[in-house]
């Protein structure tokens, strides 16, 4: 544990503020929502963490599921009541957790996701000739010198629900005239996710595989599906000597929406579910609503918990691959789906492949497809042109 | 096999039992300086009736059984003195009824008070209960054990157990009882004209039962909220100028603190008035009639109204205020308890000398200040010190100038309220007999295998 963070973990002082969005409408924390024991409120687990450290609580599968259930979602960041150590508890949490990975002692799941990940370069364990398999058909050219890159990542190259969403993207983007090329199977994971479980070794491998090749092609400017590629390639890469111009897909159509977007019209009700790499922590909230409010015939009706009070899906800090979370009622992406249903949209939009799978399972198991479905921005902006 | 885990395991399910060594760790102490104590298990219920079971199994085999509800009374209340249960009641949030035609609401016992709060402000924006300082996952039943106080406390009736219009409680024996009007009709309206027996739960401290279900007071929510604050150097004239405006019934919440930081601050007693109105019209003469019953005050030149910048004005108007919580990192050590003693307003100035002389001589920062209760029948005066977690002689300083604060308290009239145990000891030491005698009568009928919160409220040899 850097000293940085063990010489402040002391300094919580479990007030609780951290369960709860800023308006208190109800648990926003997705583990402590689960689990409903103090021990998985961020509270809990910096208290559980320095007990750790000192030697009065042993490594065991408990603690590692505890660790190990975090989103990093950043609510508590958001609601935590001390300023001086309230952005610093996700970097502790995943701290704690590279010490476990560091012991060999994590979840089953986690490991077998980092297994995985450093064997096969990708959760599914996957040929990397079929990263670009996605875009088969739609004429999209290998990045040479094109304006923008559009970087996929894991979830869009391999998940069916990503690949859709990653189609729907690129052609929006071609049919608008965007200059981009991709990488396909020169392409490596983000290591995003990688890093939030705390394999910093790999991340620091994936995240240097892809700035050599990014380096190579002269890429300036990247436009990412996933706010999860989004936040690494953004805020992680320049420490790692790749610089450059990141875009998530929502903030290119936000731009595009006004001027060069053929639109058509689409009179339905929608609510938009915040991504939390795309939120809370990149700050972005307006990007997808500007895309979507530029729809004529879109009713754009807010949850009750929106941008800084988002719920989480439940899929971020790895959950969606580990799935230490799992199913539920009160899983996050199950409460998720209920209170969109209260908005009395017919359409849940997402700008996120992670919070697409997560939404459309949990409304499956809550028996609600006659309700509500779940598309990603592009989808709707598409659909709109139909 | 763990038979009790098992049994427990049946009423809850497994997910909501545990006797792992994260849990009872975590559950073994609270936010303060308080020894910590093992249970052996923590459980979730879901339901009235899953409380009755697991209360009959405790019962039966005789453990101890420890209400829980935020699990931020910072005096230990809830530390498991003798193991066995601690019942985290917080899975239980869920709010039943609000009647707005009769200003009432009914929840479950863990419903957080944000949570009520959030859902009055968008299902009922016209009302509101009343909210403690206490940050807002605090629940609506933990401070109804501990006769808590809150932003309404000073205008709207006194302590929150007195805005109580009925109780659904699990006895120690298993029955659920209904108390209040509840009890006879099916609303919850009053705890009048019956005979009122929901007092045998209140305030106990989860000594004589688990509460359940608590039915809820609900006053009027004006759209217009005002804040002012009113300094003096003098504090032996804070009991005057506190009734002065107590006695306009113009303020909505009335406090007095007085705080070392910032620096400037130091010797200033500030008086916070909070004022609520329908219209301007209205907020305007609220205001003005504040502002002339402590007119001979500012004549004299001896104290006077301090400008509130807007940014200040929006924390000051939170109810719960966020930057309580940032007292815990005075010391840069995420802790602090305080002794909140209830005493007459009287007693303000000789409670606050006393502060300042428990705080010189263990050279600790400190803040001080009472909230006004019941129109000025009482205030509750805290004696709050912050702590670093991190060095235990810090903690044990904080301990004895915790303790010598509730010796002080009760020798100037008060009474330390949600105490520690050894808070608890000087209370009893000095109680009537007849009172203790009666207090320990009544916890043996209703907990005749003495499994409630065992510890608390007893005199230890």
């Amino acid at each position: 544990m850097k000293k940085e963070y063990a010489d402040i973990i002391h300094r919580c002082f479990r007030c609780g503020w951290c369960k709860l969005p800023t308006n208190y409408q109800d648990f926003n924390c997705p583990a402590y929502l689960k689990y409903r024991f103090e021990t998985f409120s961020s509270g809990g687990r910096m208290w559980l963490l320095r007990a750790w450290l000192n030697g009065d609580i042993q490594t065991s599968e408990r603690l590692q599921q505890i660790f190990f259930s975090c989103v990093t979602c950043k609510n508590c960041v958001e609601a935590c009541a001390l300023p001086n150590i309230k952005d610093k508890l996700v970097d502790i949490f995943i701290a704690a957790r590279e010490d476990l990975v560091e012991q060999g002692t994590v979840p089953p799941p986690v490991r077998d996701y980092l297994k995985a990940m450093s064997i096969s370069g990708n959760p599914y364990k996957k040929p990397q000739a079929e990263r670009g398999a996605w875009a088969e058909g739609l004429n999209i050219p290998r990045y040479t010198d094109e304006e923008y890159l559009f970087y996929v990542g894991d979830v869009g190259s391999y998940d069916e629900v990503g690949m859709k969403m990653a189609r729907s993207v690129a052609t929006l983007l071609s049919d608008t005239g965007v200059s981009f090329g991709i990488l396909g199977e020169d392409e490596t994971s983000d290591g995003n996710d990688v890093k939030t479980l705390g394999e910093a070794g790999l991340y620091e491998h994936l995240a240097k595989q892809n700035i050599d090749i990014l380096k190579e092609r002269g890429v300036k400017k990247i436009i990412t599906l996933s706010p999860h590629g989004y936040n690494a390639i953004k805020n992680e890469y320049p420490n790692a000597g790749g610089t450059f111009e990141v875009y998530h897909y929502t903030q290119v159509l936000g731009l595009m929406m006004n001027d060069t977007m053929p639109k058509g019209t689409l009179n339905k009700k929608v609510t938009f579910h915040d991504p939390c790499y795309l939120g809370r922590w990149n700050d972005e909230y307006w990007a997808p609503r500007f895309a979507l409010g530029s729809i004529p015939g879109i009713e754009l009706a807010e949850m009750d918990r929106n941008m800084k009070n988002a719920l989480c899906c439940g899929g971020g800090g790895g959950n969606f691959f580990t799935d230490i979370l799992g199913t539920g009622e009160d899983s996050a992406a199950q409460v998720r789906v209920k209170e969109a249903v209260e908005t009395g949209a017919e359409i849940l939009a997402v700008a996120c492949p992670i919070c697409y799978k997560m939404l459309d399972d949990a409304i499956k198991a809550e028996n609600l497809e006659e309700k509500i479905r779940v598309m990603d921005v592009a989808e709707i902006v598409n659909e709109s042109r139909k | 096999m763990d038979t009790i885990y098992e049994k427990i395991a049946d009423i809850v399910g497994t997910n909501y039992v545990s006797n792992a060594a994260e849990e009872l760790y975590l559950y073994s102490r609270d936010q303060g300086v308080q020894q910590a104590r093992l249970p052996d298990y923590v459980v979730m219920p879901n339901s009235t009736e899953e409380v009755q079971k697991i209360v009959a199994l405790a019962n039966e085999e005789k453990i101890p059984i420890v209400p829980m509800g935020g699990a931020l009374v910072l005096s230990g209340l809830t530390i498991p003195q003798k193991g066995g249960i601690v019942l985290d009641m917080k899975r239980m949030n869920h709010i039943l009824e609000v009647n707005e035609k009769s200003h009432y609401a009914v929840v479950e016992a863990g419903t957080a008070q944000g949570m009520l709060q959030a859902y009055l402000k968008k299902h009922h924006p016209k009302l509101k209960h009343s909210v403690p300082d206490a940050p807002p996952v605090a629940t609506i039943a933990g401070n109804i054990a501990i006769h808590g106080s809150g932003h309404l406390s000073q205008s709207e009736g006194g302590f929150h157990t007195e805005m109580v219009t009925g109780l659904e409680v699990v006895l120690a024996t298993g029955e659920v009882v209904k108390l209040g009007s509840c009890s006879t009709v099916p609303k919850w309206f009053s705890r009048a004209p019956i005979p009122d027996l929901a007092g045998l739960f209140m305030g106990w401290n989860g000594t004589t039962g688990v509460i359940t279900k608590v039915g809820l007071k609900l006053f009027p929510s004006p759209k217009l909220k005002d804040v002012i604050m009113f300094m003096t150097e003098d504090v032996d004239s804070i009991p005057d100028i506190l009734f002065k405006i107590i006695d306009t019934e113009m303020a909505e919440d009335i406090a007095f603190f007085v705080s070392p930081k910032p620096a400037y601050f130091d010797g200033f007693q500030l008086i916070m008035i909070s004022v609520v109105a329908n219209s301007e019209k209205e907020m305007k003469l609220r205001l003005e009639l504040i502002h002339e019953s402590v007119r001979e005050y500012m004549d004299s030149k001896e104290a006077g109204f301090l400008p509130l910048p807007p940014y200040m004005k929006v924390k000051l108007l939170d109810a719960p205020q966020k930057n309580l919580s940032e007292f815990a990192d005075i010391m840069k050590g995420g802790g602090f308890e305080y002794v909140g003693a209830i005493m007459p307003v009287e007693s303000i100035p000789e409670a606050y000398r006393a502060g300042l002389e428990i705080t010189s001589k263990y050279g600790i920062t400190y803040s001080m200040g009472a909230r006004v209760v019941g129109r000025g029948s009482c205030v509750m005066f805290y004696y709050a010190y912050p702590f670093n977690r991190a060095d235990s002689e810090n903690m044990k300083t904080v301990a004895k100038a915790l303790e010598e604060s509730n010796e002080k308290a009760l020798e100037i009239g008060g009474i330390p309220w949600k105490t520690e145990i050894s808070g608890q000891q000087l209370i009893l030491n000095r109680m009537e007999p007849e009172t203790y005698k009666m207090m320990t009568e009544i916890r043996k009928l209703l907990d005749p295998n003495g499994i409630m919160n065992p510890g608390n409220w007893e005199v230890q040899s």
